[in-house]
């Protein structure tokens, strides 16, 4: 089954058979490997690998929403950083001089750091995207439960309510449309159904709080730890979490073998290590995330 | 017997700001193994005293409260709804609201972390009572997934996991399809029978608790009007209340019979004495099942080329990446005609509705109105986004549903069925639609304004206006339709006559079709109390009294 929806549900995918640390640690080496390396060649890959790893995971579809939404802070990204970057070298156009900004010259360099820059934010959204949707929000809060039981709670709940706060005000929506004049239009209109949505999600909280009441949340004691051998799949994400962070760090750091392959300075000038190491690291990159989800024995939920 | 686990002495509450007090002088002993169900109208004092014996009243809620309330032994003023909820498992109405948890093990789990259970203790409590309520299978699934029966259960089992001594129920079943009512108080009575587990109930059906039920606690006004067993409940409702008559006594009455049965076998069983059915097995006179025409699958209407307030073709309603919600769907509704739509949550009811009133439009296929379609949705509150009734509804609709007194009044702030008014009144602004399509309109209703709507239905499809309602209540549908259709998966199985369609099934049939074995047709216990007259003198008849023929 593929899911359209922003929120987690049990799928039959390797991601989500995996525990939720496993599935923790797995996210944030790729988003570790998001901010360390700068090469557009890798974090290509890296791009390629998070998209075929929601493909895998069954949730390609939503995931591809999400970058739409993501989408969106590119052009301001690039566009700030050209009109306020002062340090390339290759200018392109001059706007003369303004003022207490000084001379407005906007150069290559600004423009492919600032793409870059984009592509490193775009692809954070798109790893925590397919966390939310393929790593169980009820285990996740499990783990900070042993610290703070009540925050996490809280935490659970609110991401509970948004779905459910989303169906309310969907259903108050559609109930408005099957008025004779249809819904109450402009501003007031709109305030009015904004204030009915809050006022049915006030009700909505003060159930919940009884619910919990009677669970015995008031008196919540401190959770215990679970012990339950690793999977498989929990072995294949974490041999892959590690594999991605390591491959991170030998693509940055010169004294590393491989010599900083993924080497990338967009100032003064461009300037970007691109030969067989390159493709090899961007490579083992994509190769790291996505053979979790090539062995799909015991995924169904 | 022993000693009570749940003790009520002197009990009153009055809510925050409320006017009249919810309970008054409230004395009550529920013992080990009980199972005791709750009747009374709405806004009697049901809830409330549920809401009391676990501590929510006046812990959680506030409030001017009196007496004490004792349940195994913890006084509900010093121990709050945390502490009792080890000895007593809670179940509201809406499922939606308990459901707190993403996923389905996780709810379960929840209730026993909170009060720091080990690892294993939680792993197993949760297997165990999965295995208890059949819902193993569903651990897994996101909790927002389920559909209602499923929600239920897994509230339920929320409620259960931590082996209370004690279950307290608030109309669980006002919600769930007749198959998924039916199951959970098996279910319920499965538990109270094989674990001990007492059970207090409330519900507004009263007949598909009552036969489980060991003894019923009626309420008015806040005060218990009536103690006893099932039979002494009724005997007192022939008196008192006949609005809480269920419709096996009501039937019972008219037609004479001096007994007051608690269910339908004991009903069958009592006529079977008087002479007045026959065997079981045997098919009676009349009955669908004993040759009578079987429903139509084909849609009905009127013939020929006069107007519809409705036509449906070949329907389909398909969601990408997901099942067929309606699969071909033929109707044909005509003006004036009351029609009742059937069938099991998830069967596609609410979405044909929405499809009537071009909410949404269908993936193949065509709909075609005669007019206006005013469509009311399951939930009156959604209608409500001013301060004033007034400014909800044109004043000639508030004058038409009663409620011109209310037009400065805070809509939230009316009764369930003021409520209900205002929402129809909305959804029709004054002007009478060609048709008037109604979604669980009594979901938490009590049997006398189920009446009213009844009877409000049938005088807007008198007026011309075709009514289709959707509805899991088989006693409302017999009342205010004359046809009724049933889906299945997205189909239309079976369309026919209210009297060829509830009469002759299990689940959605009414009591009184059920105890009469579809004679007659007659659905209702009026009807039931003509068919028993006419066979009184005919007492002998072969095929009333099973003797081979």
């Amino acid at each position: 089954m593929r899911s359209t929806s922003l929120f987690y549900r049990r799928l039959a995918s390797p991601l989500h058979a995996a525990r939720a640390t496993v599935g923790v640690a797995w996210v944030l080496s790729i988003t570790t490997a998001a901010v360390l390396l700068y090469h557009p060649v890798v974090l290509a890959a890296l791009f390629a690998g998070v998209l075929a790893a929601g493909a895998g995971a069954g949730v390609g579809r939503a995931l591809l929403r999400a970058l739409r939404l993501a989408a969106i802070v590119w052009v301001p990204i690039v566009l700030v950083n050209v009109l306020v970057s002062r340090d390339g070298l290759t200018v392109f156009a001059r706007l003369g001089d303004l003022g207490p900004f000084g001379q407005g010259n906007l150069t290559v360099e600004a423009v492919v750091y600032g793409a870059v820059i984009a592509l490193k934010v775009m692809l954070v959204v798109l790893v925590t995207t397919l966390a939310s949707l393929a790593v169980d929000p009820d285990e996740t809060l499990r783990l900070v439960r042993r610290v703070s039981f009540r925050s996490a709670l809280t935490a659970s709940l609110a991401t509970r309510l948004i779905p459910v706060l989303a169906a309310d005000a969907q259903r108050l929506a559609e109930a408005q449309r099957t008025r004779p004049g249809g819904a109450p239009g402009g501003a007031r209109g709109r305030v009015a159904l904004v204030r009915a949505v809050v006022a049915g999600s006030l009700d909505r909280a003060a159930d919940v709080a009884a619910t919990l009441e009677v669970r015995g949340f008031a008196g919540a004691g401190r959770s215990q730890r679970r012990r339950a051998p690793l999977s498989r799949h929990d072995l294949a994400f974490l041999a892959s979490a590690v594999a991605v962070l390591a491959l991170s760090i030998l693509a940055r750091a010169p004294w590393a073998a491989g010599g900083g392959a993924a080497r990338f300075d967009a100032y003064p000038e461009i300037r970007a290590a691109f030969g067989l190491g390159t493709v090899a690291i961007a490579a083992a990159l994509l190769a790291a995330i996505v053979l979790p989800f090539a062995d799909r024995r015991g995924i169904e939920p | 017997m022993s000693a009570p686990l749940l003790s009520f002495r002197g009990v009153g509450y009055r809510y925050p700001g409320a006017a009249e007090p919810a309970l008054q002088d409230v004395h009550l002993d529920i013992h080990p193994g009980e199972f005791c169900l709750l009747a009374g109208l709405s806004g009697h004092g049901k809830s409330t005293l549920l809401r009391a014996a676990c501590a929510l009243v006046p812990h959680f809620h506030g409030g001017t409260f009196a007496g004490s309330v004792t349940l195994a032994g913890l006084d509900t003023r010093e121990h709050g709804p945390a502490r009792l909820g080890e000895v007593a498992g809670v179940l509201f109405q809406d499922p939606e609201t308990q459901l707190v948890m993403s996923t389905v093990r996780a709810e379960l789990a929840l209730g026993l972390e909170s009060r720091g259970h080990g690892a294993a203790t939680v792993a197993r409590g949760v297997e165990e009572v999965a295995l208890a309520l059949g819902i193993d299978g569903l651990l897994d699934r996101s909790t927002h997934e389920l559909s209602g029966g499923e929600q239920q259960r897994v509230a339920l089992g929320a409620a259960l996991v931590g082996r209370p001594q004690v279950v307290l129920l608030d109309e669980p079943t006002s919600q769930l399809d007749p198959v998924a009512g039916d199951e959970l108080i098996g279910l319920l009575r499965r538990l109270n029978q094989e674990w001990e587990i007492a059970v207090v109930i409330s519900e507004h059906r009263l007949e598909r608790v009552l036969s489980a039920a060991d003894r019923v606690i009626a309420l008015e006004r806040g005060r218990v009007a009536c103690d006893g067993d099932p039979a002494a409940f009724l005997r007192w409702a022939a008196e008192a209340a006949p609005s809480l008559q269920t419709p096996a006594a009501r039937l019972f009455e008219l037609a004479g019979v001096p007994e007051v049965p608690a269910g339908v076998r004991q009903a069958r069983s009592a006529l079977r004495r008087a002479g007045l059915l026959g065997d079981p097995g045997t098919p009676a006179s009349g009955s669908a099942g004993a040759g009578a025409a079987p429903p139509r699958t084909r849609p009905r209407g009127r013939r020929g080329h006069a107007p519809l307030a409705l036509r449906v073709r070949g329907v389909w309603h398909e969601l990408r990446d997901g099942p067929a919600i309606l699969r071909g769907v033929d109707l044909a509704v005509a003006p004036g005609e009351t029609i009742a739509l059937m069938g099991r949550n998830g069967a596609g009811k609410s979405t044909l509705l929405r499809h009537a009133a071009g909410l949404l439009a269908p993936t193949r296929g065509r709909v075609e109105s005669g007019g206006r379609v005013a469509l009311l949705l399951q939930n009156p509150g959604d209608y409500f986004v001013h301060e004033r009734a007034g400014e909800e509804a044109p004043a000639q609709a508030l004058e038409r549903a009663g409620l011109a007194w209310a037009a400065e009044r805070n809509p939230r702030d009316l009764s369930g069925g003021e409520r209900q008014r205002l929402a129809l009144a909305i959804v029709t602004g004054g002007e009478e639609p060609a048709l008037l399509a109604l979604d669980e309109p009594t979901r938490g209703m009590d049997r006398a304004a189920k009446a009213a709507l009844a009877t409000e239905l049938r005088a807007r499809a008198r007026a011309g206006t075709a009514v289709i309602v959707a509805t899991h209540d088989p006693e409302f549908a017999a009342a205010c339709a004359a046809r009724a259709v049933l889906l299945a998966d997205g189909r239309v199985i079976a369309d026919g006559s209210s009297a060829e369609l509830l009469a002759g099934g299990w689940y959605f049939a009414t009591e009184t079709a059920r105890i009469l074995g579809g004679a007659g047709g007659a659905l209702l216990p009026e009807e039931g109390a003509e068919v028993l007259a006419r066979r009184r003198p005919r007492a002998q008849d072969p095929l009333i009294t099973g003797a081979p023929t």
